[in-house]
């Protein structure tokens, strides 16, 4: 049987490995809706966040032998302090003003970082080895599936629909949600507005780096992993609409396998259909698929 | 109106006169562009720049009386980058020559701007073939490696080895396309077949997918016609995947500093294609060690030839007497050179003819150490390892 020209198997292993690609998406896009959606923040860091997510999992193990296990914990929390410092120092001050100012102080600060890491480890990356536990590949009969890649499925869609449940089910998630519509009421009620701000941008820079840490032992750990990805990760959101959490998690899903099945079509568009459909979405939904129309 | 005109064209005269001034009593000016802070930066970019510099120091900073000026910059691997930059140093600051770093596409651009300005322009970084073949001109040196030497030495090793049948996995731009182009004909030479090849675009984010479709050619080895980043995310991927035990993967483009960021583990065994080693020779370690005491790394061959060919450029002009672009390129022509990079001479097409070398990547085993990587497999002389002159398109090689 064969499905456009292709043999079905193949192009089962296509739409799965476009499922693995679409996770990081899936994640990335997350941290970026979220932090967009309660802080109006357009944190172009997100890359670099990404980036030292996988740095610090590499120092970890490589000048202080800390496994992958512990990183994928240990990693986001210290990028996660990293990103409250950002928010405490830079970002706090830049509430009210035009998002463009975020803009341009996040797309700053990620230049920086990126530009220190070059300093410190070149651009041929350092390599991060699978761990033990999750080595090896599975034989699924239509194609053999590393066993990492799988568990980095499982781990974004349980991490995304997390988050999800978190903002938009949880008392907790209600008073977010409520702060950002009207700060002064919900502080008036007796909840702490900016800390809830700081461990918001402090969570999303979290989530970065665990994608960071999911992606060390795929790719090399490179000053430049982040900035290759970000853009596209920009467009993912875009696409579902800004903000929009439920939108950033099935865009990122549905663009990795529309990204991997070009990759077999026409491989050349591979690296522009992203942007191909954004252009598309835009002019038919400017909000994009899952935003609000304002 | 006219007295207008007129002094308005005096001022033009004297300013142009001045300028020619300038240009023969002030420094003489030698630009390097390349990739300083992408993906090819490590193999050369600001590492490679500081050898020129090396070069213009050891050869005591003075050429002809004048000083010797080092411009660098960065051409992000965008060819228009690249040639407008080139351009503005040729017209502005009367450029005498030009360096060109990694990315064919953009020396293919330089190439033609400096031709146009007559300025020499000795490409080091780029592998394109084409530099001295189809867009060949009469003022380009090709000077460390091509895409057909490496087709020729590692390609035809591997074929003759019993590797018959081949699938390309290729970066998608000027490089790519002539590595793939010239590993295909040296593999059909040798009696193999190509099964198909798939195109990805450069600095790809993830390689599964071309992947697994190269396995599901059942071709017996995968031809990796890529290099730098692009080259060890394929290589990590295809352990990853288990490709190589289905595949043997060849990679066609290899620096050291690759091998070293990918580790042991990853590449033992493989073999590879390259103009210099750092340990070599007593000459080659000598300069290695330079290096590493500034650098912490070992020198890769790109940054080697960055230091010859300047030197090699600098005699030139010295033996010229001037530097000026076609007098000074006859002397390149017409001087072998032999430093402890090459032993080699530039052909009439700029083609430096300099033996090439086929490694293997040690096993931990055999390694000694950091940066011990390869063992000798064979040496290549030049005639046999680039384009022969009966093979060649460009005019400038006599038939």
């Amino acid at each position: 049987m064969e499905i456009f020209g292709i043999p079905h198997q193949a192009f089962l292993g296509q739409l799965l490995l476009g499922l693995v690609n679409g996770a990081f998406y899936a994640m990335l896009s997350l941290g970026l809706a979220v932090i967009f959606g309660l802080l109006d923040i357009v944190n172009f860091a997100h890359g670099a966040l990404y980036m030292l997510g996988a740095f610090a999992a590499w120092i970890m193990l490589d000048k202080f032998g800390v496994n992958y296990w512990f990183a994928l914990i240990l990693a986001p929390l210290v990028v996660g302090v990293l990103g409250v410092v950002i928010e405490r120092v830079f970002l706090k001050r830049l509430y009210g003003l035009d998002p463009l100012y975020g803009l341009l102080l996040t797309f700053g600060l990620s230049l920086i970082f990126e530009g220190i890491f070059r300093e410190l480890f070149g651009v041929s990356g350092q390599s991060y080895p699978v761990p033990e536990l999750l080595s090896g590949a599975t034989n699924l009969g239509f194609m053999v599936l590393p066993n990492y890649r799988a568990w980095v499925v499982v781990v974004s869609l349980v991490v995304c629909i997390g988050t999800w449940y978190l903002i938009e089910r949880t008392r907790l998630g209600a008073y977010l949600r409520a702060g950002t519509e009207n700060a002064k009421l919900v502080q008036a009620f007796g909840v702490n507005v900016p800390l809830m701000v700081m461990l918001t941008y402090g969570a999303g820079a979290g989530l970065a780096a665990l994608a960071g840490v999911l992606a060390a032992p795929i790719i090399q750990v490179n000053p430049l992993m982040g900035s290759n990805l970000i853009i596209v990760v920009f467009a993912v959101v875009v696409i579902g609409g800004m903000g929009s959490i439920m939108g950033s998690i099935l865009t990122g899903l549905g663009l990795g396998i529309i990204e991997g099945l070009t990759r077999v079509f026409y491989p050349e568009a591979s690296s522009i259909v992203v942007f191909v459909i954004m252009v598309i979405v835009l002019m038919i939904r400017p909000a994009g698929l899952f935003g609000k129309e304002a | 109106m006219k007295l207008n005109a007129l002094v308005a064209a005096m001022a033009i005269t004297l300013a142009a006169a001045a300028s020619a001034q300038v240009a023969n009593t002030g420094a003489v000016k030698i630009g390097f562009i390349t990739d300083m802070s992408s993906l090819y930066a490590d193999i050369d970019g600001p590492a490679g720049g500081e050898m020129i510099k090396w070069a213009v120091a050891d050869f005591g900073g003075k050429v002809l009386g004048r000083p010797i000026e080092v411009l660098t910059a960065d051409h992000q691997n965008k060819a228009d980058v690249a040639s407008s930059k080139a351009r503005e140093w040729m017209d502005k600051d009367n450029l005498a020559m030009l360096v060109g770093g990694t990315s064919s596409g953009t020396a293919l651009a330089m190439a033609k701007v400096a031709a146009e300005k007559k300025r020499p322009f000795i490409s080091i970084g780029a592998g394109s073939a084409r530099l001295t073949n189809e867009d060949c001109t009469a003022y380009t040196v090709h000077y460390a490696y091509d895409t057909v030497a490496l087709a020729k030495v590692a390609g035809s090793a591997l074929v003759k080895a019993g590797n018959k049948n081949w699938f390309f996995l290729t970066a998608d731009y000027a490089f790519g396309y002539s590595l793939e182009g010239d590993a295909s004909a040296v593999v059909k030479a040798n009696g193999g077949t190509v099964a198909g090849a798939v195109r990805h675009p450069l600095n790809a984010s993830d390689f599964s997918s071309f992947l697994l479709q190269a396995q599901s050619s059942k071709a017996q080895i995968l031809g990796l016609a890529n290099a730098g980043g692009d080259f060890t995310n394929a290589m990590k991927a295809a352990k990853e995947f288990g490709i190589n035990k289905t595949m043997k993967i060849a990679g066609l483009l290899v620096f050291i500093n690759d091998v070293h960021s990918l580790g042991l583990a990853n590449t033992e065994g493989l073999q590879l294609a390259d103009s210099w080693y750092w340990n070599q020779d007593d000459a080659s370690r000598a300069f290695a060690k330079r290096f590493f005491d500034k650098y912490k790394r070992q020198p890769s061959s790109l940054q080697a030839a960055d230091y010859s060919a300047a030197t090699t450029y600098l005699k030139a002009v010295q033996a010229a007497g001037t530097t000026d672009g076609d007098k000074v390129m006859e002397t390149l022509k017409a001087t072998p050179s032999n430093d402890f990079y090459t032993k080699g001479k530039i052909r009439a097409d700029g083609r430096m003819i300099h033996d090439m070398y086929l490694f293997e990547v040690k096993s931990a085993k055999e390694s000694t150490g950091p940066w011990d990587y390869y063992k000798l497999v064979s040496k290549v002389p030049g005639d046999q390892a680039f384009t022969t002159v009966a093979d060649s398109k460009c005019s400038l090689l006599k038939k």
